[in-house]
Parts: structure tokens; C-alpha cells; sequence
């Protein structure tokens, strides 16, 4: 199966063990220097920077430490870490145990989301594999002293749950709230000891890179943007699927890679993501430009875009733990206010309430969620403006405040 | 009643009751959802006691995620996903011929308490919408004829 996808450094070739054993070679402090130098940024869509991350964690003096793997998957229209997690399992634990190396821990989980449950059975396989291979479990490839194993812990189907300390608090028997950070995960995570969370498709290069190193990583994507990024392709298009795309790809090329036509709008980013319009189809995925754990979604011209933004925010008002006023609150609001918007009935006053709304949601949420999710509504008000016709009637006057 | 699975069974009590004890009870409300299908009133008070924690602690866990049930539901549990990529590939006509062909609207269960209808997010399915998962199968490219071969081949 491996054979079949072709890529730029995920989808490259790579011999089992390559990176582990040249991780190995290259020591804790190596790794460490070479994750750092690689510019290598989080692929889970908030594209912190690794190496620092691991060398936090590295430094700390706690003497546990944990990897947790993040493959929670939940923003609508991703699915590339399910591909990784079928088609390329080792590569992500190997880069687990790479991790646990570099920061000097001896457990990582698996946080697998609980639609993903019935990969178990094949992932248990593959770790049982590793460990007759001597890749997981004591003196790891023969490195006395290096002992690694790893643990599938399963959601039970909440979005909330991806993000790193709602991840975290789920590990520990909670309720998936996110917690106040700082502290970070990296200082105060998994009972309170350092715990680095990264994105699955983060573990898979970081096996490639430890077997081929930081300059060629660097050939690939932009000077900002390092390497390439997994794009789960989805919606009004022929060939919707799991593409690895060196950083600066457009949208542009993304349409027309996935025999899209006729297409009035993409997606970027999955429900917390932005809607980009026609005008806007020269933007580049990378840091510097469309940042994105990687969905994209194709509307063509027959599709209403305020649909989607209601199916959206239904999704978010579903998945909000509701810890927090403006996203409990704030969501509510901006659905009530795509249906005035749908009858032409919201007027110009209260789009400005809306707007404002949207910006305190997106300043005042605790985590993520919260602070994302008037992404799409504010972007396709800002956008699409033929999307939608304002209200001349002054009369009824609408206030969210009351 | 389901005991929690033995997770703690080989464990002196006494021994086990540390603060990662607590890590344990997803593992465990797992285990027994699998088992029955839903978790009572009288499991919590179980786990709880094997935590050494209030029961209500346990309730506010299960009623937090979305897979874990507090009432009965069908034997199989079929969730249709209503994320938009399977919007945009027609997932309310999949809903409707559920609907119809199991004479049951979305959230109910038949009476014979073979099936349940529930929406769900996103699968990650998207690529092969519309998407949906039948217990902890997942099963692309839906078209209305499947519908009725699904139901056939759980009953
Ligand atoms: C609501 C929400 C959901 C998230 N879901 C995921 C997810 O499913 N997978 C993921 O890797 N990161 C997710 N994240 C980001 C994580 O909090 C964290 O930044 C990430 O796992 C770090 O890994 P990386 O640095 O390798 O990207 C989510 C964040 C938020 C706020
Ligand atoms: S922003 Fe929303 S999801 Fe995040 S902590 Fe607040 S209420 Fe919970
Ligand atoms: S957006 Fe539908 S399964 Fe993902």
C-alpha cells in the first residue's frame, strides 16, 4: 500500500527504522538541535514550533515525562491523519518514540478520537510488531538505558477533546475542558509532569527528518514555511483525498489538482477555518499566508455559503464545553443571526453588533474553539457580500444585549 | 450489571487508589458502554466506589461525550454524519431513507430495540461522503439502495 502515494517528505521513501536508528546516532541533544534548526512547525493547525516545544519539555527536571500523540482528527473535512494512522502507522510511532528520546520519557499515548476506534485492532499490531523489533519496550535498538512504550488511549466523540489540555484532562478521567495556559502542557501536563502533545502528521516528519536531515527538509516548501503539508480534500470537487503539497501551494493549484469546477468558494481550515473567495484564490497555504491543519473544502456555484456557515456554528454550539460565556453564549447568537441574515431581515446596525460580537468571541474565548469559530461567519460576511441583503427597515431593531 | 471489566480486579485496592487511579475510568465506562450499551445508574455507583470517587463525578464524565449513553439504546447504533462534506454529497437523503426504512426518526429506536438513528460530526470520513458509522464501523460512499442492504445485513 505504502507504494502507492508519492509525495515530497511524508509520502517519501523511507526504510523501517531509519529515523529511529539515526536519532539514536545522533543523541539526545541531537535531536534536539536538529527538530530546532529544522524550523519544523506543529502540524495540527496552531503551528507552534516543535523543537521548542521538545526542548522545554527536555529541560525540565521532573523525572516523568509523556509523549502524547494527538489523533483526535475532529475538524470537520480532515481526515489525512486517519490515512496516516491506516497506511502509515510505524512512521508515527517511531517519531513517538523519537520524541521520548529527545525529551527523555519512557511513555507516550495514543490519543485515538472514538470514530477511529475500529483501527485498534491493526495499530495494537503494528506496536506489537515494533516491539519484537526491539522498536518500542527496553534498550530500544540496542540503546541501553532508552526504554519506550506506548498506550492507545480512545475519545468517546468529542471535538473539544483535541485541543491539548481538554486532551489531557480526558487522559486524566475528566471532562474534556480545556485549562488556563499558561502553565503549558510542556511545563504542567499529564498529572502535572511535562507533556509535549503533537499532531500526528508532526510525528511523521519528524521520522523523516531524523533519517535525512535539516537542509533537505529545508528544500522543500517556502523560506517561512518549511517542508510540506497534508490537505484532506473534500466537498464540490472530482477527486477528493489526501494530498501532500510542498508549503506555498495556492488555492488556485488546489482547485485545479482536484478537478474542481465551477468553484465559488474553498474552505480553509475545516469549521474554525476561513471561507476564501474567487479574488482571494492567489493565497498560498503556509504560515505566512493560510495557515491550516490541513482541510479544505470545495463550494461550487450552486452551494449558499450562509448554509454552511450554519451547519458550521451548529457543529461548534454541539461542541463547545460551554466553560466560557462568549463562545456559550456568542454561538447562539451568530446561528439566530445567519437565519435573519437568510431572510434579508438583519439590519446594517446589527450586522455591526455582530461583528463586534464576533471579535470578542475570537479575543475573549478561553481556548480555541471559542476564539476560531466566528471565523467562517465573519469571513463570508466579509466576502460575500451577494451572499446575503441587509434589512432597509429600521423598525425592528435587533440587539443581542438585550 | 457489568462489572467494570476487571480493570481493577487483580489490583489491591488500597494499592491502586493514587490519583492516576482516575485515569482509568474512561477505559472503564468504555468497556462497560461496549458491554451493554449504555451505562445505569447503578454501574456509576459501582465504578465510583472502585474509584473512590462520588458518583456524581462519574455522571457529570459520562454525560460530557457523546458516545457514552446513559439510557438503553438499540443494538446497533447508526450515526449518519452531518458534517458538510457529506451535506454536500447528500447525507439528509441517507437520513430520510433511514428514516424510512426503519419507520423511525433521527434519535429514536425501533421497538424491537434493534437500531438507533443519531446524527453525528464529523468522521473524517469526508473524502468518501456521505460517511456513516454503524457502532465503530465506518462506511463510505452511502447511496439510498445500500440503506436497505445495511439494515438487511444487521438484522
Ligand atoms: C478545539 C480544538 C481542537 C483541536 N483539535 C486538534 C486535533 O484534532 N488534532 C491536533 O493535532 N490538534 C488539535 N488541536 C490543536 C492542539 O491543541 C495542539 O495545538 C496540537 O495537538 C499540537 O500539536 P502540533 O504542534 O504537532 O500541531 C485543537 C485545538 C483546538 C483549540
Ligand atoms: S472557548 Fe468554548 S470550548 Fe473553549 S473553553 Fe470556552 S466554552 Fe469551552
Ligand atoms: S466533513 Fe464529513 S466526514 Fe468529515
Amino acid at each position: 500500500m505504502e507504494a502507492k502515494r508519492k509525495g515530497p517528505v511524508i509520502f517519501s521513501e523511507i526504510k523501517p527504522y531509519a529515523g529511529l536508528k539515526q536519532a539514536l546516532e545522533l543523541g539526545e541533544s541531537g535531536v534536539l538541535k536538529l527538530v530546532q534548526d529544522s524550523n519544523l512547525k506543529g502540524r495540527g493547525g496552531a503551528g507552534f514550533p516543535t523543537g521548542l516545544k521538545w526542548k522545554l519539555a527536555a529541560e525540565s527536571a521532573d523525572k516523568e515525562k509523556f509523549v502524547v500523540c494527538n489523533a483526535d482528527e475532529g475538524e470537520p473535512g480532515t481526515f489525512k491523519d486517519r490515512v496516516l494512522l491506516t497506511e502509515y502507522p510505524v512512521l508515527v510511532f517511531e517519531g513517538m518514540v523519537i520524541a521520548g528520546f529527545a525529551i527523555g520519557a519512557e511513555k507516550g499515548f495514543l490519543y485515538l478520537r472514538g470514530e477511529y476506534k475500529s483501527f485498534i485492532l491493526s495499530i495494537e499490531k503494528e506496536l506489537e510488531r515494533m516491539r519484537k523489533d526491539g522498536a518500542l519496550g527496553k534498550d530500544i535498538l540496542g540503546k541501553k538505558g532508552f526504554n519506550f512504550d506506548i498506550e492507545i488511549r480512545i475519545g468517546a466523540g468529542a471535538y473539544i477533546c483535541g485541543e491539548e489540555t481538554a486532551l489531557i484532562e480526558s487522559m486524566e478521567g475528566q471532562r474534556g475542558e480545556p485549562r488556563n495556559r499558561p502553565p503549558f502542557p510542556v511545563d504542567t501536563g499529564y498529572y502535572r509532569h511535562p507533556t509535549t502533545v503533537n499532531n500526528v502528521e508532526t510525528f511523521a516528519i519528524i521520522t523523516h527528518l531524523a533519517a535525512k536531515g535539516v537542509s533537505w527538509f529545508k528544500s522543500i516548501g517556502t523560506e517561512k514555511s518549511v517542508g510540506s503539508k497534508l490537505l484532506s480534500i473534500s466537498g464540490d470537487c472530482k477527486k477528493s483525498g489526501v494530498y501532500e503539497v510542498p508549503f506555498g501551494i495556492t488555492i488556485k493549484q488546489i482547485i485545479k489538482m482536484s478537478g474542481a469546477e465551477n468553484t465559488k468558494a474553498v474552505q480553509v481550515g475545516g469549521a474554525s477555518g476561513v471561507c476564501v473567495s474567487k479574488k482571494e484564490f492567489n493565497r498560498s497555504i503556509s504560515y505566512e499566508d493560510l495557515s491550516t491543519g490541513g482541510s479544505i473544502i470545495i463550494f461550487n456555484e450552486e452551494r449558499n455559503l450562509l448554509d454552511a456557515v450554519k451547519n458550521f456554528l451548529t457543529f461548534f454550539e454541539e461542541e463547545s464545553c460551554g466553560q466560557c460565556t462568549p463562545c456559550r453564549e456568542g454561538i447562539p447568537v451568530l446561528i439566530e443571526a445567519v437565519d435573519l441574515l437568510r431572510k434579508g431581515e438583519c439590519t446594517q446596525e446589527y450586522l455591526k453588533d455582530l461583528f463586534s460580537l464576533g471579535e470578542t468571541m475570537q479575543l475573549a474565548s478561553k481556548c480555541g474553539l471559542g476564539q476560531s469559530c466566528p471565523n467562517a461567519f465573519l469571513s463570508v460576511l466579509n466576502n460575500f457580500k451577494k451572499e446575503y441583503s441587509l434589512s432597509k427597515a429600521n423598525k425592528k431593531e435587533k440587539k443581542f444585549n438585550g | 450489571m457489568v462489572k467494570s471489566g476487571g480493570y481493577m480486579k487483580d489490583k489491591n485496592k488500597e494499592v491502586f487508589l493514587g490519583e492516576e487511579n482516575r485515569s482509568r475510568l474512561l477505559p472503564i465506562l468504555q468497556n462497560v458502554q461496549d458491554k451493554k450499551g449504555y451505562i445505569s445508574d447503578a454501574d456509576m455507583q459501582n465504578i465510583a466506589d472502585e474509584l473512590g470517587i462520588h458518583p456524581v463525578e462519574v455522571y457529570s464524565v459520562v454525560t460530557f461525550y457523546s458516545f457514552f449513553n446513559i439510557n438503553k439504546k438499540g443494538k446497533y447504533i447508526i450515526r449518519v454524519s452531518n458534517c458538510i462534506s457529506n451535506v454536500l454529497a447528500g447525507s439528509e437523503k441517507i437520513v430520510k431513507e433511514f428514516e424510512k426504512k426503519l419507520k423511525i426518526k433521527v434519535g429514536e429506536t425501533t421497538e424491537d430495540k434493534k437500531f438507533t438513528l443519531e446524527r453525528t460530526s464529523c468522521i473524517g470520513m469526508c473524502d468518501q461522503a456521505p460517511a456513516i458509522m454503524v457502532d465503530d464501523k465506518l462506511i463510505g460512499k452511502i447511496t439510498p439502495q445500500i440503506v436497505g442492504e445495511i439494515i438487511k445485513d444487521l438484522k
